[in-house]
């Protein structure tokens, strides 16, 4: 039955559709014509030689007669439509229009920076992982040797959550109580834990403390934790990774500092200052005149620490720092103010969309 | 805490210059976080010698003097009843400006033109004293500055102090590091007029008298060791200018000699004092013991305050006259009346000053410095200095040797220092020798012993209890600058990375893809959840809980986008959300995402006339299957009412789709999100699937759907009823009008079969057997 010639008609026919596309205007006339005419119309032919088949094959090309009647129809009536709009020469466009263009959004700043630190840590051989905001006294403070009763613990200012016991844990008597973590250290503790050097890790996640809110404070910021622990690892090694990570984030030029500083799980601790990015070094407003602006607090990691986390403190040695992305974020960019960082205005998250 | 750099240099016998001795204290570990010059508004005040004082013509109380300037002699109109011919002064002339920013003139006075003007301490800002004018006790010439003439000239240095390092809260502490770098050892410089007689104290085991009072412990806990020392015939008056110069360099306030005293002992040698009136001691006792229950003691800042048996209390015979370390008492306070004194110089435990100062809330220099921890060994020589100080500066003499209650003496503490260790952790070879220097410099003393340093802590290096300690000395003076920038072998991470992270990333590549910022909303809220995990001590009723939801936030969020009169918004946030349990117990932590869309979906464009439709609920739901893609895990979006609740494989509810309620003003778009769990599937890797060679049949169905009927089952019944050969099927319309009944939907099936290419009979048979189906199962039919 294929065989049929009107089958082999209505295949040519189907091929003349796509000819219609490019016809102009007095070619449609006569396309129309030559297609659809009621005298001489091929499809017309085809529709009238269907009395000569048998009722199936009649059925069969008469559905396919009337599919491509329908596509012929649409065709033209697309033809017309796209030729009624006047033909524009190059001289009638104006390109100095506007392009169309889509909504594009943004990565919030604070990520894109904590992401961009990570990963310059990983190509010196960092694993990124993550931890519990919500912590215990003896995670927070105990294993990482700052004792709470201490000086040193009252720049911890600590929210502690509901629905405990008041009573803080004795000198070093674990767990104690409930808290948000004041900094993402105790993942130091609780990655030396479950895992034997090399140890090379960075932490970021939210931490929290109790000061209220102010240009530069807020009671939770974002932090990263970098924690290597390994046979022979120095403060040559310390040093070195710390300015590795400066000079990418930076420039290559950007010079780093390291000034001796307390914190009780590291020891010999330092501050880690680099050059001001607004003035180069030569002093301004941001950096009060020093030239350099502090971005973290390091060390070489304290002994007492890998004793109360089951390292042995003779034979492993290594470093960990402590850096606020936030702050990083608002020098990079010039933000003035941390709370920006939360209000998620669309104004100001736009501006960082490519 | 506040240097005087010129105290320092005094300490150190040389000059020093406040650039280089801030950078040097802060590669020492004492950053510096300000430098002020001080006095600097005293640049045009000079010293005037009065040759000639006489009567004011029209005004008794009033002299007229004729100052020499050492350029010429002025008549200056005097009111101060202090001058003298002959004496030199502090004279401000015409056109000076005084500190407060008064701009001196020539003008009349009752008649008599005056040229400038005798100026008193007040005047100048360097005393209380207003009474009478400054006479300057100066070998200089008149005309020479003020600034050069008296040890006016100062820089104040605002050192940030770690808690590790009490000694850095005294002058002598400083200029100790300094002179460590600089190779100037510190010397107590000599008290002017001081006397020679000095005693040594008499050391007993529990109790001993002195000046008539009996001094005893019996909270040795508390204070293991406290010393008093009698000082008669004290003359309690204004201090000395050079001393309330120190005092105002650091910016502490003078009060009278005998303070001063002791507040100048504390600022150099960082031995807080405490000075009592000796004759308002009543029984002629002084204990030191625990406060007793409902006690309670007015300080001297006049406050009533309750003690608690953790507290060290100094009491008479009668009861408490001051709390240990931390403040004097009203009653026993040194007056101007006052002219005997006993001068209390003491150890208090770090750990019970800092309960005692959490417990009263309150900190003074003095509690400070004990909770950080003073030299126990150094007492003696700060006593000895302090009632040398006291005698120079209000006379009065010590008929007997002070009393020392040290029942039990400290042990001084000696460390071990591997050589090679130093090595080991530094990275870097160190000579002995240079290691030895080092701590020598610092006050350590430093004996080699079987291949090992012996090292013997001083006793103001509490922070010093084992090598590492001393190895971080080592380095500090070796200079953290000093040593190399190496990047040596290291072995690779043994932790494995967190392998969500890839994922939140593509979440966030997908989203911002979609034209949607990424949010990052404040964690702490207010909730009346009964699950909500709350703070013990918020900072605000509004801050008091974790979140337990990411959407509050983002409601919050776009109602202040709103209020910036933004109608378009687009957020979403990647976050942790927190459950209590049960009490004791860490809250469950959750990762969540959320979103919220309302506005425009498209950007204007002038070929659209400048209007985009605005967001629905189905780029929402989009939006939300989009994320479950991503996240992997099997996930049902089922209707409840006029939003969707996403349920796991288990059947457990993880998270919404739809419509969010806000504070929206009239002109806002509604606003549509939704929040899920994120609990990430294992990722698969995507699986190659053959391209057709086949071409496909397409059938379009326009059904009438009764109320009740909803397309995912007619979806459900097509896609099981018309076999293998359906390859996709979409809804590409909707008609809701009075032509049909209900509703009409229409489908668009896509048929095709891989080995071979399909007749309209194959996809026209699956059609029939999809509407007889339709028909007998639904009721449904063609349109």
């Amino acid at each position: 039955m294929p065989d049929h010639p009107l089958y082999q008609q209505l295949d040519e026919l189907a091929k003349a559709v796509d000819t219609i596309a490019l016809a102009d205007e007095a070619e449609l006339a006569e396309l129309r014509t030559q297609l659809l005419g009621r005298k001489s119309g091929k499809l017309t032919h085809i529709l009238r030689g269907l009395r000569d088949l048998d009722s199936d094959a009649r059925r069969d090309v008469g559905q396919r007669a009337n599919r491509l009647k329908q596509q012929i129809e649409a065709a033209i009536a697309a033809r017309e439509e796209a030729l009624a709009v006047p033909r524009m020469t190059a001289s009638d466009v104006d390109l100095s229009m506007a392009g169309r263009r889509q909504w594009q959004g943004a990565i919030h700043p604070v990520t894109a920076v904590v992401d961009e630190i990570c990963d310059i840590f990983r190509e010196i051989g960092f694993t990124r992982v993550t931890g519990p905001e919500a912590e215990t006294e003896e995670y927070n403070f105990v294993k990482l040797n700052i004792p709470l009763d201490h000086p040193a613990a009252d720049e911890h200012d600590t929210f502690f959550l509901d629905g405990q016991a008041k009573q803080p844990c004795g000198e070093w008597k674990a767990p104690g109580r409930l808290l948000l973590r004041t900094h993402t250290s105790p993942m130091q503790a609780r990655t030396m834990e479950r895992y034997q050097p090399p140890i090379r890790i960075v932490v970021p996640g939210q931490a929290y403390r109790r000061d209220p809110f102010d240009p530069s404070h807020s009671p939770a910021f974002e932090q990263i934790e970098g924690l290597v622990v390994d046979d022979g690892v120095s403060f040559v090694d310390f040093k070195a990774g710390i300015d590795f990570f400066v000079k990418r984030f930076f420039s290559p030029e950007t010079e780093v500092r390291f000034r001796p500083s307390f914190f009780p799980f590291t020891e010999p601790s330092a501050e880690v200052d680099v050059q001001c990015q607004l003035c180069r070094g030569s002093g301004c407003s941001t950096c009060k005149q020093t030239g350099f602006l502090e971005i973290m607090g390091a060390g070489m990691v304290h002994p007492a620490v890998f004793e109360r986390c089951g390292i042995d403190a003779e034979r492993y040695t290594g470093y960990a720092f402590g850096m606020g992305p936030h702050r990083i974020t608002m020098l990079r960019h010039g933000i003035p103010d941390i709370r920006m960082l939360y209000l998620n205005d669309m104004r100001f998250l736009g501006q960082f969309a490519l | 805490m506040n240097v005087s750099l010129e105290w320092l240099a005094e300490l150190l016998g040389r000059e020093l210059d406040a650039a280089d001795a801030s950078h040097r204290l802060a590669m020492l570990g004492a950053p510096v976080e300000g430098i002020e010059t001080l006095n600097q508004d005293l640049e045009d005040v000079v010293v005037g010698i009065v040759e000639q004082a006489g009567s004011h013509p029209n005004a008794d109380r009033l002299t007229l003097c004729h100052v020499n300037d050492g350029s010429e002699t002025r008549e200056v109109v005097c009111g101060a009843s202090n001058v003298r011919e002959g004496a030199k002064y502090a004279y401000a002339p015409a056109g000076a400006t005084l500190p407060g920013g008064l701009r001196l003139s020539a003008r009349k006075i009752r008649g008599v033109v005056s040229h400038g003007m005798l100026c008193s301490p007040s005047e100048l800002g360097l005393g209380s004293d207003h009474e009478g004018i400054m006479e300057l006790l100066t070998d200089a010439e008149p005309g020479t500055r003020l600034l050069d003439a008296m040890p006016l000239k100062d820089v104040r240095l605002d050192l940030e102090i770690t808690p590790n390092r009490p000694d850095l809260l005294g002058h002598r502490g400083v200029a100790r590091e300094l002179g460590a770098v600089y190779g100037a050892p510190v010397k107590l410089p000599a008290i002017p007029h001081a006397p020679v007689d000095g005693k040594t104290a008499r050391r007993v085991e529990s109790h001993g008298v002195v000046g008539g009072v009996e001094v005893s412990i019996e909270d040795v806990g508390g204070c293991p060791r406290y010393m008093a020392a009698a000082i008669t015939d004290v003359k309690v008056g204004p201090s000395p200018t050079w001393l309330e110069a120190r005092l105002r360099a650091v910016g502490a306030r003078p009060i009278n000699n005998v303070v001063d005293a002791t507040n100048y002992i504390l600022f150099e040698l960082n031995q807080p004092m405490h000075a009592f009136d000796l004759d308002r001691l009543r029984g002629g006792k002084v204990i030191v013991r625990g406060a007793q229950p409902r006690e309670r003691l007015r300080t001297l800042d006049g406050e009533d305050r309750a003690l608690d048996p953790q507290m060290t209390m100094i009491c008479d015979a009668d009861g408490a006259i001051a709390i240990g370390g931390v403040m004097g008492g009203h009653e026993s306070e040194v007056t101007s009346e006052t002219t005997t004194v006993l001068l209390e110089c003491a150890y208090f435990d770090p750990k019970r000053i800092r309960r005692t100062r959490q417990t009263l809330k309150m900190s003074t220099d003095a509690s400070y410095r004990f909770e950080r921890g003073t030299d126990p060994e150094g007492m003696d020589d700060a006593l000895r200095r302090a009632v040398a100080l006291i005698r120079a500066v209000a006379g009065g003499s010590e008929p007997e040797a002070a009393i020392d209650v040290y029942p039990t003496p400290f042990r001084t503490r000696a460390v071990f220092l591997r050589p090679e260790r130093v090595e080991h952790l530094l990275g870097m070879r160190i000579p002995v020798d240079e290691i030895e220097r080092f701590l020598t410099s610092l006050g350590f003393a430093v004996a080699p012993k079987d291949g090992r340093l012996h090292v013997q802590v001083p006793g103001w290096r509490p922070d010093v209890t084992r090598e590492v300690d001393l190895i971080e000395e080592v380095a500090r003076l070796h200079g953290y600058d000093s040593f190399p920038v190496e990047l040596r072998a290291f072995k690779p991470s043994a932790v494995p990375a967190d392998s969500r992270e890839p994922r939140r990333a593509q979440l966030r590549r997908v989203l911002t893809g979609h034209g949607l910022h990424e949010a990052r909303s404040f964690p702490l809220n207010h909730s009346d959840r009964d699950d909500a995990q709350r703070l013990s001590n918020p900072l605000s009723a509004e801050e008091s809980c974790l979140r337990s939801d990411l959407m509050t936030g983002l409601r919050a969020s776009a109602e202040r986008n709103w209020g910036a009169r933004e109608r378009d918004i687009r957020l979403f946030e990647l976050g942790i959300v927190f459950t209590a349990t049960a009490p004791g117990h860490l809250p469950d932590e959750t990762e969540r995402i959320a979103a919220v869309i309302s506005g425009a979906r498209t950007p204007p464009h002038w070929t659209g006339s400048g209007h985009a439709s605005d967001y629905d609920l189905w780029d929402a739901k989009a939006l939300a299957e989009l994320t479950l893609g991503v996240v992997g895990n099997r996930a049902d979006l089922a209707v409840s009412g006029d939003r969707w609740v996403v349920t796991d494989g288990d059947g457990r509810e993880r998270g919404w789709v739809g419509p969010v309620t806000a504070d929206q003003p009239a002109w806002a778009a509604p606003l549509i999100g939704f929040e899920l769990d994120l609990d990430f599937a294992h990722a698969a890797h995507v699986q190659y699937r053959e391209l057709p060679t086949t071409p496909a049949i397409e059938r379009d169905l326009a059904l009438v759907l009764p109320a009740g009927v909803s397309a995912a089952d007619i979806e459900a019944s097509v896609r099981s009823t018309s076999g293998a050969l359906l390859e996709s099927l979409y809804i590409f319309d909707e008609y809701r009008g009075e032509v049909v009944s209900g509703r009409s939907v229409a489908w668009r099936l896509v048929f095709r079969s891989p080995g071979r290419t399909l007749r309209d009979t194959d996809a026209d048979g699956a059609v029939d057997r999809v509407l007889a189906v339709l028909k007998e199962q639904f009721n449904v039919e063609r349109r």
